[in-house]
């Protein structure tokens, strides 16, 4: 057994220890934004933060998580009110299959909470490590743009 | 005349000599600016051919700043004696050599002498270029001076005394500068031959890959022993390459050209860019350099019949059980024998020499930072795992691979490396 | 009273009471024929059900992937049944409960299952005025029907819930029933329904269904198609950490285990004995090349009459090209399988749960009726991917474990190596200009592998072939949908015109149909060839379009773009000048020259030493008849333009003698954010009361050809083999 703080929670779970992050939240603790994309690290559709920092769940074995905070899509509302980056990627309707929008929001996240001033450019490299297939990059740039106002900064040409 | 009054003629001969000989070493005659080029001048046969060989020599690598425009300059080249910045060589007027007449661009990489006549700082490789052909040189320069013309100019060096002194450079030269082009080995083939020209000449190989003395010169004799570059490693490519697989021809080629070889690794850190630049290299040419580079390795144990894979799992499981639980939940998913990218052929982690040589710097940084193809282009690629996991948990991930991988012993100190390379402290 | 009698009384005075409203008659029907689709199954109560809370149901035979087909279609049926969206339940793709209408794909869903909806629901609108009329004892036309009520003029009114009870929806549809004349609904950009979940982690993938004592299972396989596992010991393989059981049939393996990382684990330990190609080795040459070695069988496109072209006009041929490309789902394929009383129950995303599970039924040896196939989104599948094969892969390893479901997911490097492709392609140009720079002549030739290979039988499906079932024959799709052939037909007015399809049945790759099929490649090959026709004229590329142009529509989209791009004052090309790259281009197509309108222009700069194409702008248009959701319009036709961008620049399957190189996203680089264009516009023309016609795959043509004419006026080379990649540019420019 073992305590991982999820979502502000602790959570006890009878998992090895090499198991990936991902399958720990999605299987055992019933949490769906987190999806398994590859399971190699090139597609970030399984973005969650741990300590704030956007990681791949995916490669991120329970064993190495020790104290440190895991927050996904589920964790973002606070207080009852709905989140900025999933209620702008909502208003912008950022999404047309939506496999890959959780792990968006997620990264985005990263970046808004470190920088919510960040260039064009900045925006993009910081989202680069993660894919869509069907091609939803415009109305994701424009939700996390959005988002951006909405939490007090504003993307930089 | 008395002893004295001829010790001191004779001294002050000797100085006046001595003076004349180093003016006439340290002075060198500005050359003429020309108006520059027009594209139409150059036959585009030549032009093409100067872009592969630019390639080659990866001008770009060192002469395009992060984030820059193009071969304009401004890249800071970190080097014992402080850190210096890279020139324009677009075919700016005022800020980069669009001014240079041939011969100037010749004299530049055969004796490092600028067109205004200063001396460069041989950080700019010219002991190395100055190998390269007369016809190379000529398409290089045809490359260079058809490129798009960017206003830049580089940031001021800042070098420890008394080396902003240019003309201290002529003593260096003396001393160190072997002047070309390289004359073909006797009893070789036409490639290997080639292939000295190119490793020797315009691609450079030993600037990274040889130890220096204090003054920052090649140690001749210890060349291709291996030596640091920017926080890397760059390992032997003599007799004391501790690769366990051979590097034939093939496997060389492979490398240079696609940055990977199925026998030993992918290309990382300051490779990489190498690898990638030489992929738009002349196929010949590389070819060339390959024959060349393999026959430095002749002497090296790997060169005798194969080894079969080292997977000492069960030594390392027990030595470093955490390590062991992070690499089954991170890594295996890729570098277990069963991983897709194993199916497709590619090495077993036993085979990279990254793992064999004495420093752990190598690993720790692909670990830390990941390996990326250039955008929209395929080739190896590995997430970087510095953020997912703790110093000491880097620490014992490497220690894992050492002991489960080789037969090396233990490096030591790991967790106060991880701690450097997070600062991005060089050793 | 029976529901027939007062519909035979009163069915009349309906009908011309409605049919006196203007523009007021249902669409597409045929001289009084039910639309195909509700023609197949004429029953409302198969579309449309109410029960007496007021509940309504909506049922169809599609699927949701990702395009917005639920939203659409609810604001259809609501529309037309003159209630808030929110009251409609839509039930999607489910043999047990749904009409039968084939696949979702060719862009047909609102062109098939939107009409059928729209005539159903004008009928039971109808049937609901009658039964209200009756109970107001009034006369139909003082009964209006709104917000989920009907009302009569003199102040009573009865919700939908209380008619019901004397409604009676078994009965079959009548063609021409009369629409409202006003729509509420329809031509709202609503929200998607289904996005909600999406963004706040509730549960809407088949991925993320969890039944109660549900297992984990991997199926086991070589890399890539054509190629399997070496034999091994399964014993040590059952031993494995946590596997429940491994399941074995002739070729067919799959490990089930209660924690999916223990599946995961084991399938890599069963991976690590190697593999082999059992069969012909692939070629060596590029596979475009390598079919065109392969027999062949010609297959007329179209053939459009016309005098000889003239001794003395010129003639233009060129060559276009494309390799393999890849489907990419990014969440791999995953099913989850159940049996129970001798039957099973599959959650899929197929696009077709009607063809799978007659698939399933040959594959299982059950009767259809023991099958049952239910949709639940995937992630985008872009046409015929791993899902139908995954759903076998899962009915297979659950027919092990009767009565515990079981979730199969396959892996990022099975997807890669197991989906069919779409096919290579290459299309030979050849046309005459006349004196006047109009196109007298004009032939189109290409060839492909087949693009529909979707499983009609057990031996459609990877598992079939493993059981040792026959493997389906490949055949050309005819006229006027086409497969290879599609949007061979060009929409020009060209004169003394015809178009051939050498149809290669041999495929030394899996192939199938891929998002567009042929039309991709036909239309880059047309749009660009126009361009070139157009440079020799000495024409302006869009007025040269439209001097061979007649359909109005066609016109309208492409001026649309036009106007809004700014075409007239654009950044004149570089062409091969020195310096950066800078160009426009511009496309133009209607998809299946049936179905949605697009055009398609946009700018570029392009590094002349590195090759790397960076879009600057892109503007388009479309026009896919009555737009029911113009917002969806917008996303689907964005979506499909960066998506055709990856696929122009970026994307080549890969091969070697014996395997598919592409094994993950490292080996086939698709777009990522930095290389997405700056802007993107799509302006939608909308239709009232014109026929639904489709969007999913009308952009992934133009934009295309449209980044190819571009480079062309950036570069002042024309590259015309896909992909578009620096290095292809580069080696054009000879630098």
């Amino acid at each position: 057994m073992i305590t991982l703080t999820v979502n502000g929670k602790p959570h006890e779970v009878d998992a090895d220890l090499d198991t990936p992050l991902l399958y720990v939240l999605r299987n055992d603790l019933a949490l769906n934004g987190a999806k398994f994309g590859c399971g190699l690290g090139q597609c970030g559709a399984c973005t969650v933060l741990v300590d704030g920092k956007p990681v791949f769940s995916c490669l991120v074995p329970l064993a190495a998580l020790g104290r440190r905070e895991v927050r996904t899509l589920e964790g973002l509302a606070a207080d009852g009110k709905p989140a900025p980056v999933p209620a702008a990627f909502e208003a912008e309707q950022a999404a047309q299959c939506g496999y890959c929008i959780a792990g968006m929001i997620m990264r985005a996240q990263a970046l808004l909470e470190r920088n919510n001033r960040p260039t064009e450019a900045e925006l993009r490299a910081h989202m680069a490590p993660n894919l869509c297939r069907c091609g939803t990059h415009m109305r994701i740039l424009a939700a996390v743009r959005r988002a951006a106002v909405a939490m007090g900064g504003g993307v930089q040409p | 005349m008395t002893r004295g009054r001829w010790l001191l003629a004779a001294s002050t001969l000797i100085l006046i000599a001595g003076l004349a000989f180093v003016a006439a070493e340290t002075w060198r005659a500005p050359l003429p600016a020309i108006v520059p080029p027009s594209a139409k001048e150059f036959d585009r046969a030549l032009i093409a051919r100067g872009g592969a060989l630019a390639d080659t020599g990866n001008c770009a690598g060192c002469h395009t700043a992060s984030g820059g425009r193009a071969l304009a300059g401004g890249r800071p080249l970190p080097t014992p004696f402080g850190t210096i910045h890279s020139t324009n060589i677009t075919p700016d007027v005022e800020t980069g050599i669009g001014a240079w007449s041939r011969e100037a661009f010749v004299r530049a990489m055969r004796e490092g002498i600028a067109r205004d006549g200063t001396h460069l700082y041989p950080a700019f490789p010219y002991d190395h270029f100055t190998n390269a052909t007369d016809r190379d040189l000529e398409a290089v320069y045809a490359y260079l001076l058809t490129r798009s013309a960017v206003s830049a100019r580089a940031p001021a060096n800042s070098l420890k005394w008394p080396l902003g002194f240019r003309p201290l450079i002529a003593g260096w030269n003396l001393l160190y500068l072997k002047k070309g082009p390289l004359a073909d080995q006797p009893g070789q083939s036409a490639e290997w031959n080639r292939g000295r020209n190119l490793v020797e000449g315009l691609a450079h190989c030993s600037d990274c890959h040889s130890p220096r003395n204090a003054w920052g010169a090649e140690k001749r004799e210890q060349a291709y022993d291996g030596a640091w570059i920017e926080g890397w490693y760059a390992p032997p490519l003599n007799a004391h390459s501790p690769a366990v697989r051979a590097w034939t021809a093939d496997e060389v080629f492979a490398y240079l050209r696609t940055g990977l070889s199925s026998q030993h690794a992918a290309a990382a850190g300051p490779m990489a860019g190498v690898t990638q630049s030489l992929a738009k290299a002349d196929d010949d040419d590389v070819r060339a350099m390959a024959v060349y580079v393999a026959s430095l390795m002749a002497a090296a144990p790997s060169a005798h019949p194969n080894r079969r894979a080292l997977d000492r799992e069960d030594i390392a499981d027990k030595e470093h059980p955490e390590g062991a639980m992070l690499f089954a939940g991170a890594c295996a998913v890729c570098h277990a024998p069963g991983a897709p990218m194993m199916q497709q052929g590619r090495p077993p982690l036993s085979w990279g020499t990254a793992l064999l040589v004495d420093a752990p710097h190598d690993t720790l940084h692909v670990i830390m930072e990941g390996l990326r193809p250039p955008a929209g282009r395929p080739g190896p690629a590995m997430p970087a795992f510095g953020d997912d996991f703790s110093d000491w948990q880097l620490a014992e991930i490497a220690a894992y691979l050492r002991a489960r991988y080789t037969k090396n012993p233990p490096w030591p100190d790991l967790v106060k490396t991880v701690g450097e390379l997070r600062r991005g402290g060089a050793p | 009273m029976t529901a027939p009698t007062r519909r035979h009384v009163l069915g009349g005075a309906l009908v011309v009471a409605f049919s006196l409203a203007r523009g007021a008659v249902a669409q597409h029907d045929d001289k009084g024929k039910l639309p195909v689709d509700l023609a197949k199954s004429p029953m409302l109560d198969s579309w449309i059900r109410i029960d007496a809370s007021g509940k309504i149901t909506v049922f169809t035979g599609k699927a949701e992937l990702g395009q917005g087909l639920k939203t659409a279609l609810i604001q259809v049926a609501a529309d037309e049944l003159a209630v808030a969206p929110e009251s409609i339940d839509l039930v999607t793709a489910d043999t047990a409960l749904t009409p039968d209408e084939g696949v979702t794909a060719g862009s047909h869903s609102m062109q098939d299952s939107g009409t059928a909806i729209l005539n159903a629901a004008a009928n039971v609108r109808a049937l609901l005025a009658e039964a209200a009329a009756w109970r107001f004892a009034m006369a139909a036309d003082q009964v209006e029907m709104h917000d989920g009520a009907a009302h009569s003029l003199n102040g009573q009114s009865a919700t939908y819930g209380e008619l019901a009870a004397s409604l009676d929806l078994h009965v079959e549809a009548k063609p021409n029933m009369p629409r409202r004349p006003k729509s509420t609904v329809i031509g709202q950009s609503l929200p998607r329904i289904d996005i909600p979940a999406k963004v706040s982690g509730g549960q809407a993938y088949v991925q993320d269904m969890r039944l109660p004592r549900m297992l984990h299972a991997r199926v086991a396989r070589g890399p890539s198609d054509g190629t399997r596992l070496k034999d091994q010991d399964l014993d040590v393989v059952r031993k494995l950490p946590g596997v429940e059981r491994v399941v074995q049939e002739a070729g067919f393996l799959a490990i089930l285990a209660e924690k999916e990382w223990h599946a995961v684990k084991a399938l890599q330990h069963v991976q690590a004995i190697g593999w082999i190609r059992p069969g012909d080795s692939l070629p060596t040459a590029d596979i475009r090349e390598a079919i065109r070695q392969l027999p062949a069988e010609d297959v007329p496109i179209f053939a459009y009459p016309g005098p000889p072209a003239p001794a003395d006009g010129t003639s233009v041929t060129a060559r276009y090209s494309r390799p393999c490309l890849m489907h990419g789902s990014i969440g791999p394929s995953c099913a989850v399988a159940l049996w129970e009383n001798d039957g099973v129950t599959v959650w899929t995303h197929s696009q077709g749960v009607g063809p799978l599970r007659r698939s399933l039924s040959g594959l299982l040896k059950l009767p259809a009726d023991k099958v049952r196939c239910i949709h639940v989104e995937g992630s985008g599948c872009y046409g015929h991917n791993g899902a139908d094969d995954v759903a076998a892969d899962a009915a297979l390893a659950a027919r092990a474990v009767p009565g515990r479901p079981v979730r199969l997911q396959w892996m990022r490097e099975q997807e890669h190596g197991w989906e069919p492709l779409g096919s290579a392609m290459t299309v030979e140009l050849q046309a005459t200009l006349a004196g006047d720079g109009k196109v007298a002549s004009w032939r189109h030739d290409v060839w492909s592998n087949g693009h529909n290979s979707r499983p009609q039988s057990g031996g459609g499906l990877l598992a079939g072939q493993e059981l040792g079932m026959p493997k389906q024959r490949m055949r050309p799709i005819p006229m006027p949908e086409g497969g290879g052939s599609r949007n061979g037909n060009p929409i020009y007015a060209l004169p003394n015109a015809t178009g051939v399809f050498h149809f290669i049945e041999q495929a030394p790759v899996r192939v199938s149909a891929l998002r567009g099929l042929g039309a991709q490649m036909n239309i880059f090959a047309i749009e660009s060839f126009m361009d070139e026709l157009a440079k020799a004229a000495g024409s302006d590329p869009v007025a040269f379009r439209l001097a061979h142009l007649q359909d109005e529509r066609a016109r309208d989209a492409i001026q649309t773009v036009v106007d809004r791009f700014g075409w007239a004052k654009r950044p004149r090309g570089t062409g091969g000048g020195g310096g950066n790259g800078r160009g426009c281009g511009f496309a133009f197509a209607r998809y299946k020259n049936l179905a949605a309108y697009c055009a398609i222009a946009l700018e570029i700069t392009i590094d002349r030493d590195s090759g790397v194409i960076a879009v600057e702008r892109v503007v388009a248009s479309v026009d896919s008849g009555e737009a029911v959701n113009p917002d969806g319009i917008r996303n689907q036709i964005e979506g499909g333009i960066v998506q055709s961008l990856s696929w122009t620049v970026n994307e080549a399957v890969g091969f070697d003698t014996h395997h598919r190189t592409s094994f993950d996203w490292s080996a086939y680089p698709i777009l990522r954010f930095p290389q997405a264009p700056k802007t993107v516009e799509v302006h939608v023309i909308d239709r009232p009361r014109q026929p639904f016609l489709g969007t999913g795959e009308a952009s992934q043509g133009p934009a295309s050809a449209a980044l190819g004419n571009a480079v062309a006026d950036a570069l002042g080379v024309r590259v015309r083999d896909m992909p578009l990649s620096p290095d292809r540019l580069k080696g054009a420019l000879g630098s």
